[in-house]
């Protein structure tokens, strides 16, 4: 199943739910939808007969803090086992109000997911049956893994990246 | 497919519902796992696990390491199995830095990774045994589970926590005792193995004990996302080492056994038989072991030799340059996964050059597939939920990261 088939299928299928897709650097076709339209989006690509892309492996977000507006992304990534092929899907979301449909009515698999991604980036999951924290304390009040929180004392200057000729962690986006 | 709550309607009924406390340091749990169970009598109405106390912040860890230093986290993910950890997160990182491992280095790791699945399917199967009242069988698979972590030892050095491999290839050749040892190994432990298996296979308690205990049909399983032998037991043939062959496994011949009903009974089954088929790939791998190199020649992630740090000028600014993390990567976004023992352990990566990742995800088949055991305890009686825990194989450390 080549990439262009995929895109064209969902492009007849369900029209402007693409905002962009492209092959990553491992050569995953990655499909970018607007939040709004995730959900709608996941489920034709789980419920198509042609796609079938029926196994969500993983789920998880990631932290862009320079990307105003789209702070937020999360990554899906379906697999087709009877034609081996992957597929990830990412939406952005903007930090200030990071709501975004819950998939859980689509894979059970979902409900400890998205768990993890709002116990760790505070995304809010609307409709998932029981949106709490996982790995971390109930009672923590941070997000840990968003970039702001340091792993260590911040007044350290013996590990300051920029002794060590990148900054790195700067956030990319890729084509 | 509707999700169910995690407290259906019955927990109302009028009656006596106890609540009970499993874990989270019970003998039983073989881990640091809590359920919050409802109990009618002995059978179980509902459960709620909690997660999280070994919870050691991996993914925020490895934003702050360089890569060769993440490796020693992804020993304490499956600990039961860390060999084919540390080989899944090289292969990711070789994936991403476009490195091509010679042939011998793979074959080579391939040996590891299925010796480190035999002591893992040893431990789950062995548990089971000692859960149905069994515990000989327990001690006598330990001295099995002890010679392999000999080996490991020939190979890096330590047992548990591995650290095994380097980026680009191996740390070291197999020396000559390992050579002894795994031949040693070869020899007699199928014996061993099967006098294991005649303990249990066919007993009449073990058999009263798991089957029909904690079953899950396919569709569910799929839906789950289960992956690994606990799949397999339902009768899916997915395995990471023949849909997308990694290391070589595309030259090696073994099948993948699979169960019927998905319960505590298939597991164990399916585990036992690919014990034997990990058996028969180290075998092939072992006796067409290429000769050659056993890393790559990447000067720029694989550490010299140390002598050559000591007299030769190039072999010094590597060495500098790799353990003080000034190595060039290139950006980008990878996926691998490899067959870990307890199904597919994937490895998501995002690097933006810098000298640690961007983002490191793990997708751990633990974490993924424990979220269906209160689904399939409900209505059981507490001695198999206990049983059907054992089965699944749940390592706290690749549950909690």
């Amino acid at each position: 199943m080549k990439p262009e088939l995929i895109v064209a299928r969902i492009e007849q299928q369900s029209p402007g739910v693409l905002e962009r897709h492209y092959t990553a650097y491992d050569g995953m076709l990655t499909l970018e939808t607007a939040p709004q339209r995730a959900w709608e989006l996941l489920k034709f690509l789980r419920d198509d007969e042609m796609l079938d892309f029926h196994f969500l492996t993983t789920l998880c977000g990631i932290h862009y803090p320079n990307d105003k507006g789209r702070e937020l992304c999360i990554m899906y990534q379906l697999h087709n086992w009877p034609k081996n092929v992957r597929v990830r899907v990412k939406t952005y979301l903007s930090i200030e109000d990071p709501h975004i449909a819950t998939v859980t009515n689509l894979w059970a698999t979902a409900d400890w997911m998205e768990r993890e991604t709002y116990d760790f980036f505070g995304v809010i999951f609307d409709g998932h049956p029981n949106l709490k924290r996982i790995l971390n304390v109930e009672d923590l009040d941070v997000f840990p893994l968003r970039k702001e929180y340091r792993l260590e004392d911040g007044t350290r200057t013996d590990k300051d990246d920029r002794f060590f000729g990148r900054a790195g962690n700067e956030g990319v986006r890729f084509e | 497919m509707e999700i169910q709550s995690y407290f259906s309607s019955l927990d109302s009924l009028d009656g006596e519902l106890a609540t009970l406390n499993l874990g989270p340091t019970h003998p039983a749990t073989h881990g640091i796992f809590q359920n919050v169970l409802k109990m009618n009598g002995e059978r179980v109405v509902s459960a709620e696990p909690t997660i999280g106390y070994i919870h050691r912040a991996f993914e925020k860890l490895a934003e702050h390491r360089p890569y060769n230093q993440i490796t020693p986290i992804t020993d304490r993910l499956n600990y039961c199995s860390s060999p084919i950890n540390n080989m899944g997160w090289h292969m990711t990182v070789e994936k991403l830095a476009r490195i091509e491992v010679p042939k011998r280095a793979q074959y080579m790791r391939v040996i590891i990774m299925e010796l480190a699945r035999i002591a893992d399917h040893l431990i789950c199967n062995s548990v089971i045994g000692v859960d149905t009242g069994a515990l000989t069988g327990f001690t006598y698979m330990f001295q099995e589970r002890e010679r392999i972590y000999e080996m490991y030892e020939e190979i890096c050095g330590t047992r548990l926590t591995t650290n095994i491999g380097r980026i680009g290839g191996m740390e070291r050749d197999f020396t000559p005792a390992f050579h002894q040892k795994l031949r040693d190994f070869l020899k007699t432990f199928p014996d061993r193995f099967e006098e294991f298996n005649s303990m249990l296979e066919r007993n009449r308690i073990f058999m009263d004990r798991t089957i029909g205990a904690g079953p899950i049909s396919a569709e569910r399983a799929l839906s789950y996302g289960f992956t690994g032998p606990n799949l397999r037991a339902c009768g899916v043939d997915y395995d990471v080492r023949v849909m997308e062959p990694y290391s070589s496994y595309e030259d090696f011949d073994f099948i993948i056994p699979v169960g019927t009903q998905g319960d505590t009974y298939d597991r164990f089954m399916v585990r036992q038989e690919e014990v034997r088929q990990s058996i028969r790939i180290i075998r092939q791998a072992y006796e067409n072991l290429p000769e050659g190199p056993y890393h790559a020649d990447v000067p720029a992630y694989y550490l010299p030799e140390k002598p050559d740090v000591y007299t030769k000028m190039e072999a010094l600014i590597y060495h500098f340059k790799i353990v003080m993390g000034e190595v060039p990567i290139p950006k980008g976004e990878v996926y691998h996964a490899v067959e870990g023992g307890n199904g597919e352990l994937g490895f998501y990566l995002i690097s933006d050059g810098g000298r640690q990742p961007y983002r490191l995800h793990f997708r751990r088949p633990c974490f993924i597939y424990y979220q269906a055991y209160p689904e399939m305890i409900r209505g059981a009686m507490l001695s198999d939920a206990i049983l059907t825990m054992s089965s699944l194989n749940v390592i706290a450390g690749e549950l909690d990261a």
